[in-house]
This record gives structure tokens, sequence and C-alpha cells, in this order.
């Protein structure tokens, strides 16, 4: 009889990691607090750097994790209660009731997106033409893009770092992915509406990986979107409902004002609502600095934890892209592998 | 009684004598220096309250605070015993055995040394009811001492007894100057004690002294008496010659404090004589301590008001500044002193003297904003005629703006310039204006200038007056009869420094109350709970706490806290403590939030943008202002309802 | 020589190489906060002073940080202590400190 593994979360961390354990032969139960898999992917509408529909990645994914239900066991709506160690392997109840005996556990929790509530001077909440990446994403997957009143935006800007970077809402990191987004985000609503006039007003552009600099280079001199360093201080509604924001032309020097109709706030990631109380559950150490789940290291042991036969994958580790919490998803799996033929 | 000693003299007197000539010496000159450092005005005060009759409530306030210690005693009744017990036993052991000498040797009035050790000068040849009544007054005020010295040693143990977390470290002044004055009434007992079977005694000295007299008969002889006086004089005479150098000053200051106090003196932008009295007059009893939120949550024991006078006295001027930049200047600390002890004055006027007239402002660009035409008009225009009065039509304002522009507007507000980073604060004073039908105009609306509080509390009073002065004249020119700010920071200073004749200073707290009073507007009572902060600035700054909670109550299951009122808690992030790092102030925001919200309710609501910020920035507790919660209670009436988004 | 008034203009080059770096050190010694901006201008954007005046708070830190005093001492006075600069900065530094010790050094080295 092959071993049992417990993966916590079924975003597409959960699934991929799932997938490669089932295809070497082990049995694993998939543990989903919602009712549907996906996670935050779900709710994309197309994915940087080359416009690949959302849908597509997650279909394949979901489809995969259905046809290997041999092997691979979904657990909806439930979560972990605790963990106990046997003599040999580990005890897991869940939420429902369910009692699990399993030999290794893996924690694929994801992320919780910013809440831009928090930062009360961008507006969010108050005005109806505020939005966060995520809003703006559902209205690109409705095929709706429109201020508040039913008007076509003329004028869109993108505020980069919003509760990232930020000591004020104790999130001191970058999340990563927020600056290729609104890049991505830009050049859409530039293919829409190619007479809007699109702002990014940054603080720097993280243009890393693989096809980034490229988006980068394609929306200043394909679609015309104006780049602005400066980061935005506070924003008030016009008389007309449009959003009048404040920031400084920092290559200039020099305060700036630009009244938009569409504000958009690019929201990063933090470390999920449960993690400091999963921690606790399952004996892991949370990060004092981004409050993610600490690896045992950040090279040869980077999917393990300080507790034994418990593993992590994805952005439950801090903020990942989803090619790279696709990649830590099979290296969690090769590592629980690893563990379990040791 | 009789005298044993026809010259009234043995060496021992020597030692306290030198104690004795010191202090009053030092007493002179320190008196003469504060005198002479006072403005012409404040010395007339001290001359004229001398002969005027309120000179006995000044010696009614000595005896109450500096004897017994009555403001200690209500708040904890040990640490008040412990205190009185030694100062009123000590101050009454002083005057019975002057009475003493009245009595049986008058002609040994003139010696100084004569009171304290009178026991080892005389002898009792009789006894009569009248040594006895003495005897015993005598041995139960030294009773009373000895207690308060034994509980003056427990506390530096066992604290808690006394209702005190955290007490002050002494350096070694302190310590010897405290040694001698616990060593001061043990060996006096011990000294009666061995003498008590010539000069006699009563309950305590007798009966201990009959102890000893069972001992000594085995001794026979009194060697011990003549060693333990000299031992008494020595001590008397060390604590003497320390008392300028240690904590014990106030023994002798606080009385002069109280007597310049009444006298009408006060503090001025200036540390003069008056701060220095006030300086000599910390006890270091450290009561200070634990209401001091830098203490108590930040763990910044240096920084706290004990350490900050300590620093000033010994002229660590580099230390007292860093303190002084770190101060929250919430209150707390002035609040609890019971000296009254204003080191939130001392601050600032260090500050002053270090910022403060040299620097060069150049606010000359504030002209263009007083310039600045009125745009605002209000949506009272719009409740006349049902329409939206205030749209400009091709670029020019129309008839009814420009109408709305001529009429006096009722009330003038003043967000206040952190109020821009509330947004929501504003929308909600907006919609209730609108709502009330009142007619105003915003003069802050598209930033303004600054009130000139947070330069004061920097110490620049010279800067702040310029914006001061340019802010009354924008404030004037409005018409306004009232002027409603949201920021206590500006509540502050425009009700205590501008002068603005004719123009009512309210935060929209005591406004929003009025409206609610007039009927101009009415709200609903949510079944939210929720508790209140009081910012400091509005609270124990400006004395403001019933008007919000009258206000809350009509909207909302209001709650107390252990922190309501003059207790409240500061958020941490005052514009005072320009230097505490951003560190520390969150780790006050975070743990006045926790002890605030120990009983889970709704909502937190406050009256400041900055508290509002500060509690927002550490939890995930919802934190409103007053203006919202009222906001979103309105009841609009049919006439402005459209005006509702 | 033909004199074609090059010689008198000040080079425009910041030479790194003559730095005076004393003000950065001594502010940055009181203010460690002094070191964490990452020039993101929010409080130059939020600045109540700013709207009026060319007074731009994160070009003045950065001036000091290369050494050029002059427009600091210029500016530096123009700053109404409010505040809002402090609240809005993301990087936690205590901007009103800042000014007060450009102030103070300033003045001690009689340029401000």
């Amino acid at each position: 009889m092959k071993e049992v593994i417990v993966v916590l979360g079924g975003g597409p961390a959960g699934m991929e990691a799932a997938l490669s354990l089932a295809g070497r032969g082990y049995k694993v139960y998939l543990v989903e607090k919602t009712n549907a898999l996906g996670g935050h992917l779900a709710c994309w509408d197309r994915l940087f750097p080359q416009q690949e529909p959302a849908q597509d990645i997650l279909n394949e994914l979901v489809n995969k994790v259905r046809a290997a239900d041999d092997r691979i066991e979904v657990v909806y709506g439930a979560e972990l209660q605790y963990v106990k160690r046997r003599m040999r392997g580990l005890e897991v109840m869940l939420s429902n009731q369910t009692l699990l005996q399993a030999d290794a556990v893996l924690v694929a929790c994801g992320f919780d997106l910013f809440r831009a509530e928090r930062k009360e001077e961008y507006g969010y909440g108050i005005y109806e033409n505020v939005l966060t990446s995520a809003d703006l994403e559902r209205k690109f997957k409705e095929r709706k893009v429109v201020c508040a009143d039913g008007r076509t935006p003329e004028k869109v800007a993108f505020v980069h770092c919003v509760g990232s970077r930020d000591e004020k809402v104790d999130h001191t990191y970058c999340s990563k992915v927020c600056c290729v987004t609104a890049v991505k985000q830009a050049c859409e609503i530039k293919e829409l509406y190619p007479e809007a006039e699109v702002f990014n007003l940054y603080m720097d552009l993280r243009m890393f990986d693989r096809y980034f600099e490229q988006m980068y280079h394609k929306a200043q001199s394909h679609y015309g979107v104006h780049f602005v360093r400066g980061r935005l201080s506070e924003v008030s509604e016009t008389i007309d409902g449009k959003i009048l924001i404040k920031t400084e032309d920092t290559l200039l020097g020099r305060p700036m004002k630009l009244t938009v109709d569409m504000l958009v706030l690019m929201v990063g990631m933090q470390a999920c609502a449960g993690t400091a109380e999963l921690a606790e559950r399952l004996d892991l150490k949370v990060s004092a600095s981004d409050h993610f789940f600490e690896t045992k290291d950040l090279f040869l042991r980077g999917n393990h934890t300080h507790a034994k036969g418990i593993f992590l994958a994805g952005a439950c580790t801090g903020p990942k892209s989803l090619p790279d919490t696709l990649q830590d998803a099979r290296s969690a799996a090769e590592s629980i592998h690893r563990y379990l033929n040791d | 009684m009789h005298e044993r000693f026809a010259n009234a003299y043995d060496p021992f007197v020597i030692p306290y004598m030198i104690g004795f000539v010191f202090v009053i010496a030092y007493l002179i000159v320190a008196l003469c220096y504060v005198v002479k450092s006072l403005p012409m005005s404040d010395k007339k005060k001290m001359v004229k309250h001398l002969f005027s009759y309120k000179i006995f409530i000044t010696v009614k306030d000595i005896f109450a605070d500096c004897l017994l210690h009555v403001k200690i005693w209500k708040k904890n009744k040990m640490l008040g015993y412990m205190h009185a017990s030694i100062a009123f036993g000590w101050f009454m052991l002083i005057v019975v055995g002057h009475i003493e000498i009245f009595f049986y040797a008058p002609h040994r009035v003139n010696l100084p040394y004569y009171p304290i050790f009178f026991r080892y000068f005389m002898m009792e040849t009789e006894t009569t009811v009248g040594g006895s009544v003495f005897f015993f007054l005598m041995d139960f005020f030294l009773l009373m001492v000895l207690s308060g010295v034994a509980l003056a040693m427990i506390k530096r143990i066992r604290r808690r007894l006394f209702g005190m977390k955290r007490t002050t470290r002494l350096k070694w002044n302190d310590q010897l100057g405290m040694y001698a004055l616990w060593s001061i009434f043990p060996l006096r007992f011990l000294a009666e004690s061995f003498t008590s079977h010539i000069s006699g005694g009563s309950f305590l000295t007798r009966g201990f002294g009959m102890i000893f007299d069972w001992f000594n008969q085995f001794l026979n002889n009194d060697a011990l008496i003549r060693p333990t006086w000299w031992a008494y004089s020595i001590a008397l005479m060390v604590f003497f010659l320390t008392l300028p150098w240690s904590r014990f000053t106030h023994i002798l200051s606080e009385a002069l404090l109280i007597y310049m106090r009444n006298a009408g003196i006060r503090e001025t932008n200036r540390n003069n004589g008056y701060a220095s009295v006030e300086i000599y007059s910390c006890s270091r009893c450290g009561l200070c301590l634990d209401p001091c939120q830098m203490v108590a949550a930040a763990s910044l024991l240096q920084m706290a008001s004990v350490e900050f006078t300590r620093n000033l006295r010994w002229g660590r001027k580099a230390d007292a500044l860093e303190a002084a930049s770190y101060c929250l200047m919430c209150n707390r600390c002035v609040q609890a002193c019971p000296v009254g002890v204003n080191s939130v004055q001392l601050k600032l006027n260090l500050k002053g003297a270090s910022v403060g007239y040299r620097y060069p402002h150049r606010y000359d660009y504030v002209e263009a904003e007083a310039a600045r035409p009125l745009t605002t008009t209000s949506a009272w225009a719009d409740i006349l005629l049902g329409g939206t009065g205030t749209e400009e039509i091709g670029g020019k304002e129309t008839a009814l703006e420009a109408a709305g522009r001529e009429a006096t507007p009722e009330v003038v507000y003043f967000a206040g310039c952190m109020s821009h980073l509330t947004p929501r604060i504003e929308q909600a004073m907006k919609r209730i204006f609108s709502a009330a039908g009142v007619r105003y105009t915003f003069l802050d609306e598209d930033g303004g200038i600054c009130c000139g509080r947070p330069l004061m509390l920097a110490g620049d009073t010279a800067g702040a007056e310029q914006l001061v002065a340019k802010n009354t004249e924008a404030i004037l020119k409005t018409g306004a009869g009232t002027l409603v700010c949201s920021c206590p920071i500006c509540y502050k200073i425009f009700k205590d420094t501008y002068k603005l004749e004719g123009v009512r200073v309210l935060h929209h707290a005591e406004y929003l109350l009025q409206l609610l009073e007039d009927g101009r507007i009415t709200v609903r009572k949510s079944a939210e709970t929720g508790v209140y902060h009081d910012p400091c600035e509005l609270g124990r700054h400006s004395g403001v706490y019933q008007q919000p909670r009258d206000v809350l109550y009509r909207v909302l299951n209001l709650h107390t806290t252990p922190y309501d009122g003059k207790d409240a808690l500061c958020c941490g992030h005052s514009i005072a403590a320009e230097g505490m790092p951003y560190k520390k102030r969150r780790m006050i925001a975070k743990d006045a939030l926790r002890k605030m919200m120990e009983k889970p309710v709704d909502v937190l609501v406050t009256a400041c943008p900055s508290c509002k910020r500060a509690f927002a920035e550490v939890g995930t507790a919802s934190v409103k202002d007053i203006a919202e919660i009222v906001c979103e209670q309105l009841v609009w009436p049919r006439t402005t309802a459209h005006l509702q988004k | 020589m033909k004199d074609f008034g090059f010689g008198l203009k000040k080079s425009g080059v910041i030479d790194l190489d003559q730095t005076d770096w004393t003000l950065l050190r001594e502010i940055a010694a009181e203010e460690p906060s002094f070191m964490n901006c990452f020039y993101c201008g929010t409080c130059t954007a939020t600045c109540s002073a700013g709207k009026y005046t060319g007074f731009n708070l994160r070009r003045l830190q950065l001036l000091i940080k290369r050494g050029q005093w002059d427009e600091v001492a210029r500016r530096i006075p123009e700053c109404m202590l409010c505040g809002k600069c402090q609240w809005v900065c993301p990087k936690g530094v205590n901007t009103r400190h800042i000014v007060m010790l450009i102030n103070k050094k300033l003045h001690a080295r009689k340029i401000c």
C-alpha cells in the first residue's frame, strides 16, 4: 500500500502538487475550504506575460485532478482542525470530522489580497470609481469595463505597490506580480479603448521574469501607456464623480495632479488570514518580517518546514507568480517523495 | 524635668549643626536664585500673596500636599500612608519637640539642636501627667515615622503592594540620601530607648529601654548611649548635606512650588525659576511611570517624565531633549503627578529654547492661500431649489452660486491637514451639513495653511504665530459665526491661541451634538456596540469629554472602558513626538487598541483623524470617526434626500 | 586669449569625490529613519507647502545625501511641520524630525 498525503488548499499549487504526487502513486486527499477548486486563478481573466486565458489553465488542472480520482480524493468545504503525531505518520482531523491517517501533509493555502480599504486616503470603498486590480480583472472577465455610471473610461490610472513595500500596513515586502499585472491590465485597457489615456504610477518597475521587460516595452511603444515614477499620496472626488489624484513626478521633482475616470489599485499579496492559527496547529514557524510561513532554508530545503512530515508549497511562503507557484508545487512533491523514500 | 548638663552641649551635636547650617544657607541661596530669575510681575505676585487672605489656602495646601499627601492617598492607601506617615510624623516630632522645650527649658529655645537631642540633655525627676502626655505623643509620632520607613523598605522589594508596577531606579546620590533618611529614625529610636532610664519615655522608647536595661544589668554601663546619639547626629548630617543633590530636595521645594502656584505664577514659555522649583520638586516617586505609555507599551523607560526632569536637573540637555522629542505630550504623567509638575510644559520650553526664535521662516507663500477667493458654496442653495446649484455651466458660475457666494456662510469648516488623509470624515461632514441645511464654506477643501499647533508642539512659537495670523485673516474674512474643525489638534490652537472675535470654535463632535439638540438633524440608533476613545488633544488638553458621548448615546450602544475620559490612552501618533521611531508608535497604538477592545465591541469610535489612522494601521478592528457614525445613522429629511449619495 | 565666459561657471556635475558627508552622518545618527527613504515622493505629493512653493522633501533629503546643501538651506524654512508627510510615508521616516534637524544643523553651520 502506498503512503497517504494530505494537501491543504485546492488552488494551483495544491492541484499541481496533488497531480505530481498521484503520478508517483501516492494517495492524495486534496482539502479545499470552499466548494470549488481554483483559488485566485478562478477570478482572473487573462494571465501575463502572453495573455493566456486563465480559464484554460484552470480547466486543464481541474480536469486532470478529476481524471486521477482513483488517487486524488477532493474534500470540499473543509479545513484542518488538528494534526497529531502517531507512531507512524500523522493523524489529521478535518473540520467536517473526517479523520485521515497521513504520512505527510502539504500546506498550499496560498495568499490573501491586501484589503485596499486599509489605505483610507486612496478612497477604496468611498469613491465608486476606485477599484482594485482584482475588481478590474472581474470586469474584464465579464467583458464590461466601464465606470460606475456606465460611461466608457477616458482616463485610467494604475497605482502600483498598494499594500506592498509599506511599513504603515506592516507589509514591508514586494508582492512581485503587481508591476507586471499593472502593465498587463494597462495594455488590456488600451486594447479595449485605444483612445483612452492610461497612466501607471510606479515606484520601481520590477520586470524581472521572462518576457516581462518586453511587455513593458510594448506598453510604452505600442500602446502609448504613460509611466510616472511616483507614489500616490491621496485622492478625492470631483463634483462629476471623477477621481482627483495627487502624486509627485519624482523624475521631474514636481508635485502632480491628475483627474481620471477610473483608478485601479494594484493590491499586493499578504499571508492568508489563518496563517498564524495554522502555524500553531502544525507547529510551523511564521516570519516576523512578512508573516508568511518560514521554510527550513531558502536553498535546498525550500519546501521543508521545521516540523517533520509537513511541507509547504506556493504563495503561502511569500508572493509568487503563477509559473513560480506551479514549479514550487512540483518541487514540493519531489521533496515529499524523497522524504518518504529515505 | 531637669537639665543634665549645665553647658547644654555635647560634641555629638556638631555633625547635626553642620548639616543644619548648610541646609539653611542652601535654602536662602536657592530662594534668592529663584526669585531673581522671575519676571518683575511674578516677583510682585510673590510678595502680594504673602499679605493676601489666600495665604491661608496656601498653608492649607502645603499641609495637605506636603505633609498629609492627600493626592497620593487617593491613588493608593498604602502608598499614601507611607508618604504621610514619614512627612507628617516627622513634622509633628518637630512641633511637639519644640513645645516640650517651651515647657521645660524655655531658656534653650535659641539652641537649634536642643529639641533634636532633648532626651539626652534632660532627665526625668518625677512623673507628671503633662510629661506623660508629651512622652506619649513623641513616641506615638516616632512609631508613625518608623512604620512609614518600614513600608518604604518593603516598597523597594514589593512595589505591587503599593499599586505600582514600576518604580524609579536610584542613582548613588539618591541612595545615599535614602539610606540616611531610613537610618535617622531607627537611630533616634535606639538613642532615646537607651537613654530612657534617665530621660524617661513612653510605651515605645521606655518599653524597649526596659528590655535593654535587663541586658544592661549584666554589662552594667551606659556605653551604648553616646555612640547612638552620635550615629543619629551623623545620619542627620549626611541627610542634610546630600539634600540639595538628592530626590529629597522636594521636601523643601514642594512647599515653595505650592506657594508660587497659589500666588498665580505659571510656567511661561521659558524654563525660568518657577521651572527650577518644579524640577526640584520632583520626588522621583515614580507615579508617572505606569501611566506613561512609552514606558508601559514601548519599553522606553529612559524617556519617562521622571527621567526627563532628572536629566534637566543635572544639565544633561541632550538626553532631556531626546526625551522631549519622544514625548507624546498626552499629559497622562502630568495628571498622575502628586506634586503637580507640568513636565509637558517643561519639555515644550526646552524644545522652544533649542528650536524656536532663531530660525528664519519663509511663509510668505501663504499669502496666496489667504487671498484665495472662497469657492465653496454649500448645499443650502440646492435645498432651496431642489437642484444641483453649484454646478458650473460653461466654465462660468451659476447665478445661484454667485448668490451663494455673496451670502455670509453660517459655518466655516476647517477639516485640517490630517483629515485630508481620512476622506471618510470629510465626506461624512459634507453630508451632515447638507442634511442639516447648513450654509457653510469649506476653508481648506483644496488643502490649506497648517493651523500652527504642530509648530508649537515642536517648540517653534514664532513660526506658529505667522500661520496663526494668516489663518485668522482667512477665517474672519468668511464672516461665519461658527468655526467647525475635524481635527482636535487644530481645535486646541483655534480655541486657546487664535483671537477669533465673534466666532465660536467647535470641534465637530460638539457641533454634531448641537445640531442634534437643535433638531436640525435626526438620527436613528443602530444595534451596534462601540467604545469611545478620547483623543488627547480633545480630552485632556481641551476638556471635551461629555459632548461626543452625548452624541454617541443616540446612535449606538456605547460601552465604557477603564480608559474613558481623563484616563484615556494615547494612540501613540501624537504630532508632538517627532523623534519617536515609527515602530515604537505602532507598539503604543497596538497596546492601546488591545486594552480598549478587551471586551470586544463592533466599533471603536474616535474624534480625531490621527487617532483613527493610528488604530486602523495596527489591526483589523473597525475604527470610525464620530462623524462617520452619525452620518451612517442620519435620517434624511425629504427636502434634502436627493443630496444623499 | 578670448574669454568665452565658461571658466566662471560652476560645473553642474555633482562631484561625489568632493562631497561633504558630515550633515548626512549627523542627521542619520540622530534620526536613523533618515536612511529609510526610497524616494517615492509621497511626502512631496501630499505636502501642504508644496502646493504653493517648490518645497520638496524627497529632493531635499537626496540633496543632503549628495552633499548639495545650498538648495536645502533655501527651501527648508518653507516647511510648516504639519506632519502630513509623516503619515503617508511608506517607510516610517520621521520627516518632521528630519526637517527640524536639518534646520538645526544648518543653523549651527550658519548656512540657514
